[in-house]
């Protein structure tokens, strides 16, 4: 009997790894990348013109943008199209998988799209080159100027299929854009894609800005202004373009972040000189004091589940990063190492806690678990800070700034971007020198 | 062996001068105490002889010994001129985070108007603003240029 259940057992396994599809494993480093190809996408011959848009080109446009993705999650290796052995819309309908292996290619990506009446229709396949199936497909329709957009959303379904994670690609990052010498910068709000492209400017640079924040839904931002030179808290429709003051507090307020819902603003109030952690509810405009504590208490972040709160304090003498709950009790110090930390923010996923660490006049960008075990620094460098999540709880955000010289010359401040497994450290392309990165959430959900 | 000997007397003389030295580049350099600024070349002055500005030590917000002198000066100026209103500016160096350095500079820029308070003054006619680490005087990526960037600037308003 028993051996009949062994065997039994065996097959199943067996049976299991014979039809396994690919998969990648994004757990750790990848050192050695999925070989994909992503075919240009046919564009069907009744596509018509629309204004603004070469429709011609639209389906290589979408697949190069696909393959940028990829490369730069380190996981993929797309591979170049001149070894391309089928035409798009014959590799779409079934590919022939032998000659594609041939190439090396473990994973093909085939789709079609038809601009018409104003209309962009997109339909994708993903095809698991090894084992001869088709691992995913979907059809959509949207507005043709959203077509980077198609190129994202794409992106983050193969991403999705093929690492079992959400994706990240159809988001975001609103940051502050800089300009001019060193003690005399201009900074701007700036937004963009993840990507770097469809670059757009929220403020004009008349006054100081620093650290927006998006809410969960990607519409608001919260941010630190100091217009009419009084450093207040700051809420902005990215929409409409409104803005408007934070509460009515008797000085400076700063650190924002949204709470997990939407619904309400944690931030540092400085009284006195004294800054503790505030959080205002956006509906009720209530006020509710967190901290009260004569030591620095700021760079509060929520839990995902709104429960507990991170945040940075210097009350052991030096930065530290303590937990609370949300109502400010049962406030622990988590980080013990050497060193002092700050900027503290939770994973998306709720695992990890990411922030910047401080020692021997070097700065760490790091990673630890909600206890402040488990620290691992991703990245060392002259001055790098404020960590910011993907959506996924995979890649960090944070920004750069190199060391100037005795007139402030060879000044820069950039975004840079890391694998939470300390791989695949990757400068972001902006237009101006860019600080204070935040990542938005998946637009498509 | 007697060259030896003379060796090791070498090395001590040798040893005995570069701890000296490194001692005094750590303690005082020129125009830092510690890694407090104690000179003058980016000072400007309220009034003759009132320096507008104190420095502090990394991560501090203490007031020295030359702070409060500074400060004492400025209290006397201020009771002198009724009318006037000043506004205390609270600065960091780039070396720490941003957020922590806008408390930091909060923290410093209250720990003089505290001071000049204590000698009369009204909390009324002194405000206080944080810039954290955004206004560096001196644009440089140096210790000195960091000490001169640690600082509270008492500035007229009126």
């Amino acid at each position: 009997m028993k051996k009949i259940f062994l065997a039994l057992t065996i097959y199943f396994i067996s049976l299991n790894s014979s039809y396994a599809l690919i998969e990648v494993d994004i757990t750790r480093g990848n050192l050695d990348p999925l070989p994909i190809a992503v075919s240009p996408l046919h564009v069907d011959i009744k596509s018509t013109e629309h204004e603004g848009i070469k429709v011609k080109e639209l389906g290589a446009n979408i697949s190069s943008i696909i393959e940028r993705n990829f490369k730069n999650t380190g996981l993929f290796n797309p591979l170049k199209k001149e070894a391309f052995v089928q035409k798009p819309d014959i590799a779409h309908l079934k590919p022939r998988f032998e000659d594609w292996r041939l190439i090396k290619a473990q994973a093909l990506v085939t789709g079609k799209i038809l601009v018409k009446d104003g209309k962009l229709k997109v339909e994708f396949r993903l095809w698991d080159l090894t084992a001869a199936k088709e691992m995913t497909a979907l059809a959509f329709t949207t507005t043709p100027t959203n077509w980077r957009r198609v190129a994202h959303i794409i992106s983050d379904k193969i991403y999705e299929r093929l690492t079992g994670e959400e994706g990240y690609f159809d988001t975001r990052i609103i940051y502050v854009a800089e300009s001019g010498p060193k003690d005399q910068r201009v900074k701007k709000l700036g937004i963009m894609d993840q990507d770097g492209a469809n670059t757009k400017y929220l403020t004009l640079g008349n006054e100081l800005v620093l650290t927006p924040r998006f809410n969960p839904t990607n519409q608001m931002v919260t941010y630190l202004s100091y217009f009419r030179n009084m450093p207040r808290v700051y809420l902005l429709d990215i929409e409409t373009g409104v803005q408007e003051v934070v509460g009515n507090f008797p000085g400076m307020t700063f650190a924002p972040r949204f709470s997990p819902d939407g619904k309400k603003i944690i931030m540092s109030f400085a009284e006195d000189g004294n800054s503790d952690i505030y959080t205002m509810d956006l509906e009720t405009r209530v006020v509710e004091r967190i901290t009260n504590h004569s030591s620095i208490d700021t760079s509060p972040s929520f839990s995902p589940d709104g429960k507990f709160i991170v945040f940075n304090s210097d009350r052991s003498g030096l930065q530290q990063i303590y937990v609370m709950r949300s109502d400010g009790s049962s406030v622990k110090r988590i980080t013990f190492g050497n060193g002092i930390y700050g900027t503290p923010v939770w994973s998306p996923r709720g695992d990890l806690i990411a922030f910047t660490k401080v020692r021997k006049g070097r700065f760490y960008i790091g990673v630890m678990r909600t206890d402040g075990s488990g620290e691992r620094l991703l990245t060392e460098n002259f001055y790098q800070e404020a960590p910011s999540w993907s959506p996924n709880g995979r890649v960090l955000v944070f920004y750069r700034e190199t060391k100037a010289g005795s007139k402030g010359e060879g000044f820069s401040a950039s975004l840079w971007s890391i694998d939470i497994t300390g791989y695949n450290e990757r400068k972001l392309t902006t237009k101006t020198d860019a600080s204070d990165p935040s990542w938005s959430s998946l637009l498509s959900k | 062996m007697t060259f030896n000997r003379n060796l090791k007397n070498i090395f001590l003389v040798v040893f005995t001068t570069l701890i000296l030295s490194a001692c005094s580049t750590a303690k005082k350099s020129g125009d830092m105490d510690g890694d407090v600024y104690t000179g003058k070349e980016t000072v400007k002055y309220l009034a003759s002889g009132v320096p507008d500005r104190v420095f502090f030590a990394t991560n501090k917000s203490s007031l020295t010994t030359a702070s409060r002198a500074t400060l004492r000066k400025q209290a006397t100026y201020l009771r002198k001129n009724k009318k006037l209103n000043v506004t205390i500016e609270g600065h960091a160096d780039e070396r720490g985070t941003r957020e922590y350095n806008l408390a930091l500079g909060e923290r410093r820029a209250n720990a003089a108007r505290d001071y000049l308070m204590t000698y009369g003054i009204s909390g009324k006619r002194i405000s206080t603003i944080s810039y954290g680490k955004e206004k560096p005087v001196n644009p440089a990526s140096s210790p000195l240029a960091w000490s001169q960037n640690r600082r509270s600037v008492t500035v007229k308003v009126n």
